[in-house]
């Protein structure tokens, strides 16, 4: 059990780091002021939560690895976390749609994780649950803005929709580490959300005036380590340092 | 961070003069605020030339944290640990907050935002010399925080008195986290000066960047900075550009010390006399140059704001688009 509860911890720490890296690339490039503040604060949450799973993670592998030799000494193969998440930040419609498919599910999710009967995830859910509510609510009604705005930001968001929805299915995606757990009451039957998820889509994309994209797959899976080209891009650019000087402290 | 003060003329050599005040019972009830230390608020009576003055100064100031978050910001992909990142995005975050601020204070005086910020993207309005100089290392970041913020903070601690209401009021919760601000810059410095060989080779080539431009934050010399005077007699200004420089040396050498990081400067030596450092001569061409233009980021600086400006034009009008449609549907 100790390799799956390592896994799952890694997944959720990876989903929120590469997520939280690429927010933070918006700071003093944001549409205006206040949508740069609310951003970073977005980068600031969920790196938060990242630190949280990563150090749960070193702490059940037991091997002194920390959050930051989690995140900075490891290779794109080694990286567990969905593709949706490292798909480039775009135009501030692409970044939005990310967001919203991404927060909408994380939002489902942390909702069931706060009964996990291992309280180290229980903790973390109780607190990510909070901040979370407001992400979705930030990309919900930006994607109604956007949808229902402009023509042009019309078809802007459409466009992300459109490229990003094939790196919806994974987020629903069960595999023996996901059945392990949700069976013992630690993890989240994430098939369960499916329908949940679907809800709150179709909801903010009718009000928004979007179309919802037909079924797609990526067919390759973050969590098994096939990543898109653009995971190592970030990871050149967010592990430098550590990388060019190792063994030092910061 | 603050904006340097840059309202001179640097052909100008006379001292400056202060306008003798004309006017009815209104001037004088401005006076007689000034004398007793009173605050000025936005629907009080003011000269023109001092609502002009604090336009240009508080929109300056503002720009001046908005551009101010690009140098930084520049690092915050690469920030060395989590920890590191978090409390670097955290603290470009209250930059931005600052710019914030001090856009609804210069609005108080009867101009709106999108105007003053239509003179930085223009190139018109200025914002600090010191954004103008590139990040090069991570010990940049550390620098910036010590050196950029401690020198902010010098100067921003007497505004928080000055006779303007609004803007001594956004000073008060600035001062606060730049003090923050600061210790971080210095806690990065001291983990890099006391790292591996490296880390001590970045600590010194940051100091030996970020030292002058710093010193030149607080502006021409006295007796080079003839507006300063009726700032003075405005009570916007409190201590003049030298003596803030002079404190900031006073404060600044020391810690240095203690990091074991030398100042470039060969003629740093204390003074029994005065109880002051005195320093080597500050290269006055190099700020004009920067001021002008010409420094290495001055130009990156401006296209990213403009390019900020422009790509989000859309998601703007977006919202206002949205706006519209719904106040229509709810009428």
């Amino acid at each position: 059990m100790q390799n799956e509860l390592f896994e799952y911890a890694l997944r959720l720490g990876d989903n929120n780091l590469i997520l939280g890296q690429q927010l933070g690339n918006w700071c003093g490039h944001a549409p205006d002021l206040e949508l740069d503040i609310t951003l970073a604060n977005l980068a600031l949450d969920i790196i938060g939560q990242a630190r949280l799973f990563l150090s749960l993670a070193g702490e059940i592998e037991g091997k002194g690895r920390d959050e930051d030799v989690l995140a900075y000494h490891r290779d794109v193969a080694d990286f567990r976390n969905v593709l949706l998440v490292e798909q480039p930040n775009g135009d501030w419609g692409a970044t939005i749609v990310r967001q919203f498919l991404y927060t909408t599910w994380q939002q489902l999710f942390l909702t069931k994780l706060v009964a996990s009967t291992d309280e180290r995830f229980a903790a973390i859910a109780q607190k990510a649950i909070k901040e979370v509510a407001y992400h979705a609510r930030f990309a919900s009604e930006w994607m109604k803005r956007l949808g229902d705005g402009t023509e042009e930001s019309h078809n802007r968001v459409q466009d992300a929709l459109n490229s990003q929805w094939r790196f919806a299915d994974e987020l629903f995606d069960m595999d023996n580490v996901d059945r392990k757990l949700a069976k013992a009451g630690i993890g989240v039957d994430l098939a369960k959300l499916q329908k949940e998820w679907d809800a709150r889509i179709d909801t903010v994309l009718a009000d928004a005036t979007l179309a919802r994209p037909e079924p797609q797959s990526a067919m390759f899976r973050g969590r098994n380590g096939h990543h898109t080209e653009h995971l190592g891009h970030l990871l050149s650019d967010m592990q430098f340092l550590q990388r060019a000087y190792p063994g030092a402290t910061w | 961070m603050y904006t340097t003060n840059l309202n001179f003329d640097k052909n100008k050599k006379e001292s400056g003069k202060v306008e003798a005040l004309e006017g009815g019972p209104e001037a004088e009830a401005f006076q007689a605020k000034l004398d007793q230390d009173l605050m000025v608020e936005p629907k009080d009576w003011m000269p023109e030339a001092y609502r002009k003055t604090l336009i240009r100064q508080i929109s300056q100031h503002a720009h001046s944290e908005v551009v101010g978050m690009l140098p930084e910001g520049n690092w915050i992909s690469r920030a060395p640990t989590l920890k590191r990142k978090a409390i670097l995005l955290a603290k470009v975050q209250d930059e931005g907050g600052h710019g914030l601020y001090l856009y609804s204070a210069v609005e108080t005086l009867g101009v709106s935002r999108d105007e003053v910020v239509a003179l930085l993207l223009n190139g018109t309005a200025k914002y600090s010399t010191i954004f103008n100089y590139p990040t090069l290392n991570w010990a940049d970041i550390g620098a910036i925080g010590w050196l950029v913020d401690g020198a902010a903070i010098m100067n921003q601690i007497p505004l928080q008195r000055c006779s303007y209401g609004p803007y001594a009021r956004a000073m008060v919760r600035v001062c606060k986290e730049e003090s923050f601000h600061q210790r971080q810059g210095y806690e990065i410095m001291l983990a890099m000066a006391n790292g591996n060989a490296a880390q001590k080779e970045m600590a010194q080539d940051a100091l030996n960047r970020w030292w002058w431009p710093s010193l030149m934050m607080f502006g021409p010399p006295d007796d080079n900075s003839p507006n300063s005077a009726q700032s003075m007699a405005w009570k916007i200004k409190r201590f003049s550009n030298d003596e803030l420089r002079q404190k900031f040396i006073d404060v600044t050498v020391p810690q240095a010390d203690v990091l074991g990081l030398k100042i470039p400067d060969p003629d740093l030596k204390w003074n029994k006399k005065t109880s002051h450092y005195d320093i080597g001569e500050i290269d006055w061409d190099e700020f004009y140059q920067v001021v002008k233009g010409n420094g290495v980021c001055n130009r990156d600086r401006l296209r990213a704001r403009n390019d900020a400006h422009q790509n989000g034009q859309w998601v703007r009008d977006a919202a206002m688009a949205y706006d519209e449609k719904r106040r229509k549907r709810a009428a």
